[in-house]
């Protein structure tokens, strides 16, 4: 017997609509959960108070700091090399094997999973450049982390800049590095960055590459030789030496919802800009 | 005053240069420094000992990892068996069936949901899926299905957000053609966009694959961590990744020694897998 075609069509078309929904609603779920489980124990005071006992008392001030130290400092470093990098391989040269090998470069690197990251700078950072586990070796280790998704962000805000405006800028005889810096990446500008937002939303979730660079003291690092502690560290810990739940509910909320505004911030950027060039 | 500009513009084309490489000298290093750790063990132990042994008992000499080579691949299958199937079937509702608003909506929505951290959904299949796991079917909840279906979970974005690149980017008239000859919507997709877009879903498979084999703190938390294989989907297993996470931060001498060669062995999957991902990716590109 052969069943109608259209009656399958019309199966499929309710399955996939049900299942579409089963998947968006699991991520939403997820989000949901933290945001009610998270909520009642979010306060002024778990924002602005250190944490004591390991935590299970206090807030989340000194892991606040540690995070906010080290992805800006990452981005401080990462930014210039990965934009730097973008620039060299859209405006300084043409397709060729050097630029294919340093593309494979960023695409593997892109690749490593954060575990390889961690591995890696506490061997060579910690341990062989003997920075011990501080600020430093964190910044250092995220900076290589984030570096793929910077240059590859940047590379395609500067390709979608109009030539046109690059050949008016040479008419007007500027030099090639006056080009890029007063008319290429002004208008790359927004779209650079979105990768940076994005990284910045990488970083602030990270555990496995930051635990084992950074280390996690609870104190407030004052130094680049400190070892410190990130909210993702932080609530990692807690919630798996079941500490408190609570303070890992509310810490997972502070996280999630920084990390959601970072995001969100990142594609409002980027529509800004798709919208304008097409 | 001719001649300073120039001297300028070479400056920068050199330091632009040097930025560039960076990349490449830090991939570079990552290799080197991982290797030079790893490999030693594999000469003083035996290539063999280590990747098909089935003891790891690395204070009293013994290396074997081949327990977490088969967890790390099992977990990741499990991934691909929960995750694929639903992902692919999303990116088909997003490309073929929602209209334009609810496209623009979802799509990005699933991309931030991508940014939630790993531990965030470690912790809620700790909290959730474990004792759902040992409650209604046995054994101690932190198990390979918990695994499973933590990692389906997290390579979703992955998998969504890839193929539907890939079937936005079957041509139009395959569609228009494909409905001139009287075939319904399904028959289309599944007879031409679906195979059209075949190295691009695939490319997705295998970088959400990727993304579930190195991943970490979340398998930490839901895995159980017990050295052997497991035999049925409600054991407890531990992965390439989590033995060097969780032994790590304590490990001295050969021990230590012992996580990098767990390292370089997840080095070469990663980029086994990568390559074959972005082989797949090319392909499509050239045809």
């Amino acid at each position: 017997m052969r069943i109608n075609p259209q009656f399958i069509d019309k199966i499929v078309k309710i399955g996939l609509n049900f299942q579409a929904f089963f998947t968006v609603g699991i991520l939403v779920a997820i989000v949901a959960i933290i945001f009610f489980k998270g909520s009642p124990y979010l306060n002024m005071e778990f924002i602005f108070s250190s944490p004591e006992d390991m935590g299970r008392h206090g807030g989340i001030f000194s892991t606040i700091v540690g995070t906010i130290f080290l992805v800006l400092l990452s981005i401080f470093v990462a930014t210039p090399l990965g934009v730097g990098t973008a620039i060299f391989l859209t405006e300084y040269t043409k397709e060729s094997w050097f630029t294919k090998t340093i593309r494979f470069g960023v695409e593997s690197l892109a690749g490593i999973p954060s575990i390889l990251y961690g591995l890696f700078g506490f061997i060579f950072f910690v341990i062989k450049l003997r920075m011990g586990w501080s600020l430093m070796a964190g910044v250092l280790t995220i900076t290589i982390m984030i570096l793929p998704t910077i240059i590859r962000t940047s590379e395609e805000a500067i390709k979608s800049v109009p030539r046109n405006l690059r050949i008016v800028s040479y008419s007007l005889s500027a030099t090639k590095w006056e080009t890029v810096t007063k008319v290429v990446l002004p208008s790359a500008g927004p779209g650079i960055l979105t990768g940076i937002m994005l990284s910045v939303g990488r970083a602030v979730g990270e555990t496995a590459a930051v635990i084992f660079t950074m280390g996690s003291s609870l104190r407030l690092p004052t130094s680049l030789m400190d070892s410190g502690r990130t909210m993702a560290v932080h609530f990692y810990i807690l919630a798996r030496e079941g500490i408190s739940m609570e303070k890992a509910y509310a810490t997972a909320l502070v996280l999630v919802l920084s990390i959601l505004f970072i995001n969100i911030v990142a594609y409002y950027i980027m529509n800004k800009v798709t919208s304008k060039y097409s | 005053m001719i001649k300073k500009a120039f001297t300028k513009e070479h400056f920068v084309k050199y330091i632009l240069i040097a930025f560039a490489l960076s990349s490449l000298l830090f991939l570079f290093l990552i290799f080197i420094f991982i290797l030079a750790e790893g490999i030693p063990l594999f000469h003083k132990v035996g290539l063999k000992n280590i990747i098909f042994g089935f003891k790891w008992a690395p204070t009293k000499g013994s290396f074997g990892i081949f327990p977490m080579i088969i967890s790390s691949f099992l977990v990741t299958f499990g991934a691909l068996i929960i995750g694929a199937p639903l992902g692919l079937s999303c990116a088909i509702y997003l490309s073929e069936y929602s209209g334009k608003k609810l496209k623009l909506f979802l799509k990005p929505a699933l991309e931030l949901l991508a940014g939630i951290p790993s531990v965030v959904y470690g912790f809620l299949g700790v909290i959730y899926i474990v004792p759902l796991v040992r409650n209604y079917l046995g054994g101690p909840g932190f198990s390979l299905l918990a695994t499973s279906i933590i990692l389906g979970v997290m390579i979703f974005p992955t998998v969504i957000s890839i193929s539907f690149d890939a079937l936005m980017s079957v041509p139009k008239t395959y569609r228009e053609g494909s409905f001139a000859m009287g075939a319904t919507k399904w028959q289309t997709i599944y007879k031409v966009i679906v195979p059209s877009a075949k190295s691009g879903i695939l490319a997705s498979f295998i970088l959400g694959m990727g993304r579930a084999i190195g991943e970490t703190m979340a398998v930490i938390m839901v895995a159980g961590n017990a050295l052997r294989i497991p035999t049925s989907i409600l054991d407890p297993l531990r992965t390439l990744t989590s033995n060097i996470a969780l032994e790590l931060a304590y490990a001295t001498g050969d021990h230590r020694l012992g996580l990098f060669s767990t390292g370089v062995v997840l080095l070469v999957i990663i980029m086994t897998l990568n390559y074959v991902a972005s082989f797949a990716i090319r392909r499509k590109v050239l045809k």
